[in-house]
């Protein structure tokens, strides 16, 4: 068998998609026990793009994400303790409990943070790329998004400022297929959003976002043009969201179906998470044992990270005014 | 030395960017400089520091949010503060809240440059007084200068600032000429000025507005009535304790401000001095607002719009009646 990716960073991979998996599902059924407040956009199902992008990254590129940020964060290599605790509204959690989950941040790793607004952090990445222009580290930005912001202004403008600026950003849509609850071809009359690169004058590449190991080596590739100055690129990854857009959605929607019947087939009988490991068991010699060892390990860490939240303090009311004017 | 206000800003612009590498520019036209203020940047500092962007206000905005958190100092020049309405996203949902949001992890030193106000009769959308509506924006700064050496001060200051700066100059202002020092200075953000002193009224006012209220206060003077001119210089955080000391000391205020009334700047100015210093006053404190419609092309509907010497100096007088 051909494989072209080291068995480590397979592994690497593979342990970031299952912690974001279980991590999420965790999140999911705490916020159904009412033990979470605000909104809650999992990434159950988007596993691969996430942890494929970021395991082409160095710890100092930059990611920027969205209102579904928790898996970007984890494959950035965020620390679930502090991304729980945000959950919670802790003042142990990433942003003391003044961001939650649509906010969550870490910006020693280079996640310039989660953002409640649709298509609000694209052009922050382009800035980012900026930055690493200006002094020269050839440091990479990626700035994800979803199908949704792709009609959103500031993805338009952004991706045209970074292209004639030719900055070091990967403009990478995750498109799931829903603009919240309504369908792509509802909301754009394109198939492919890859095709939209063409306007601006950049490649723009479309990659199954299902399959992790062709989202890390295509990302890889575009990593090292970029650093070379050939940037920017749009990299339309292709997924489906095993959760819906936001947790308990069922009830306040009244149970109305918003799923494309083949779409939602799709997303059900297809897992990006089982894919990678029948690919590792193909292809390398991991085991059964080893990859249900990494399972375990991922869930002992979330268990452990709902009670570190669970155990840590709320914020005071010395803390509203913190982290206000430098 | 006699400068004129664009002059002062575009020393500020130079003196800055020689001081600090992580200085950057960029906007629309800056290599340009369409106004005159960024002009000669570009020959010194190069095209890596002075950015020719395209027109898309949101994504320059945005950018220079991400360039901030990560280590730069950008200033961007949007021309109109019409047009930064098109950024209001960025302005008021990250550049303000990042900070804040991610719990202190990040600061967002960026200073947005653009001009505000009534000028040469450019019509609704070239004209409006946008300050209050970044005013209304939690953990933004906004400045606006009356005067060349203010000018040239508080610009230094908010390019050296680590929080968002919104920098309003009156779109009228630039062909003022005033003294400015030739030694380096820097005025603080946050910092009124009294410009005249007097006695039986206070005068409120930022940008253009303060030199109306001057002029209406040098003929006041003639008549007898003696106004204090109050130049808060930064909208937000402003300089309450002068107002209210002021107030204490003439017993009447009243605001002056082209924005408009309702919510307007002169709002707040007038809300608090009724909150904090009500029994100091001798007659109810009052506002010289922008009238509420978008402000008319027609030069003499444009003059109507907005308040003038002359506006200001009847109110002042009915009130030092009563």
């Amino acid at each position: 068998m051909n494989c072209t990716v080291a068995k480590e960073t397979l592994l690497d991979i593979y342990t970031r998609m299952v912690t974001i998996r279980k991590f999420e599902e965790k999140a999911g059924a705490i916020f159904a026990q009412g033990q979470l407040n605000g909104f809650l956009h999992l990434y159950v199902g988007e596993e691969a793009v996430g942890a494929g992008v970021c395991a082409a990254l160095n710890d100092d590129d930059y990611i920027v994400s969205t209102h579904r940020g928790h898996g970007h964060l984890i494959a950035k290599g965020g620390d679930v303790n502090k991304i729980m605790a945000e959950l919670y509204g802790k003042v142990t959690g990433y942003c003391k409990g003044k961001g939650g989950s649509m906010h969550v941040a870490d910006f020693s790793k280079g996640m310039l943070g989660a953002c409640g607004i649709v298509g609000g952090g694209i052009p922050i990445a382009v800035g980012a790329a900026l930055s690493s222009k200006l002094q020269g580290t050839r440091q990479v930005a990626v700035t994800f998004f979803g199908d949704g912001a792709s009609n959103e202004g500031s993805f338009h403008e952004s991706i045209n400022f970074a292209a004639v600026q030719k900055l070091p950003v990967i403009f990478l849509v995750e498109n799931n297929g829903y603009g919240e609850f309504t369908p792509q071809c509802r909301a754009m009359c394109i198939e492919d959003i890859a095709d939209r690169a063409k306007g601006y004058g950049i490649p723009g590449v479309i990659v199954d976002g299902m399959d992790a190991v062709a989202v890390y080596t295509t990302v890889a590739q575009w990593v090292e043009k970029l650093r070379n100055g050939e940037g920017p690129v749009l990299i339309e990854a292709k997924t489906h969201r095993k959760s819906g857009h936001s947790e308990g959605e069922v009830a306040f929607l009244d149970g109305q179906p918003y799923r494309l019947p083949e779409e939602e087939k799709i997303a059900k009988e297809t897992d990006c998470i089982d894919n990678l490991r029948q690919y590792l068991l193909a292809n390398t010699d991991a085991t059964q044992a080893d990859l249900d060892a990494i399972d375990q390990a991922a869930a002992k860490k979330i268990e452990d990270a709902v009670e570190f939240a669970k155990n840590s303090p709320f914020p005071t009311a010395e803390d509203l005014f913190t982290d206000t004017w430098v | 030395m006699k400068k004129y206000y664009i002059r002062a800003i575009q020393e500020a612009l130079f003196e800055e960017m020689e001081r600090d590498n992580s200085v950057f520019l960029m906007g629309e036209d800056v290599r340009i400089g369409c106004f005159a203020a960024t002009r000669g940047l570009c020959a010194k500092y190069g095209e890596q520091r002075v950015i020719d962007t395209p027109i898309s206000e949101l994504a320059v905005a945005g950018a220079a949010v991400g360039a901030a958190v990560t280590g730069s100092r950008p200033i961007v020049d949007l021309m109109f503060g019409q047009f930064l309405m098109l950024a209001y996203d960025q302005v008021s949902s990250q550049a303000n809240a990042m900070r804040y949001m991610f719990g202190g992890q990040t600061k967002v030193p960026l200073v947005y440059l653009v001009q505000n106000g009534t000028g040469p009769c450019v019509g609704p959308h070239h004209s409006n007084s946008v300050h209050p509506l970044f005013m209304n924006i939690p953990l933004v700064k906004v400045v606006m200068p009356s005067c060349p050496a203010d000018a040239k001060g508080l610009l230094k200051s908010a390019i050296r600032d680590d929080n968002p700066v919104v920098f309003f100059n009156h779109t009228s202002i630039g062909g003022m000429k005033g003294e400015v020092p030739d030694e380096e200075y820097l005025i603080p953000l946050g910092k009124g000025d009294i410009k005249k002193e007097g006695k039986d009224i206070t005068l409120c006012a930022v940008g253009i507005m303060v030199n109306h209220c001057l002029k209406a206060a040098a003929q006041l003077e003639k008549e007898g009535i003696s106004a204090e001119v109050v130049d808060l210089r930064t909208l937000k955080p402003w300089d309450k304790e002068l107002v209210l000391e002021s107030v204490k000391k003439t017993g009447r205020f009243l605001a002056v401000d082209e924005s408009y009334k309702t919510c307007g700047a002169g709002a707040e100015w007038v809300a608090t001095v009724a909150e904090e210093a009500f029994s100091d006053l001798k007659c109810p404190a009052s506002r010289l607002s922008g009238e509420e419609i978008p402000i008319p092309f027609s030069p003499v509907l444009q003059q109507l719009a907005v308040p003038n010497k002359d506006t200001i100096a009847a109110k002042v007088r009915e009130m030092v009646k009563k």
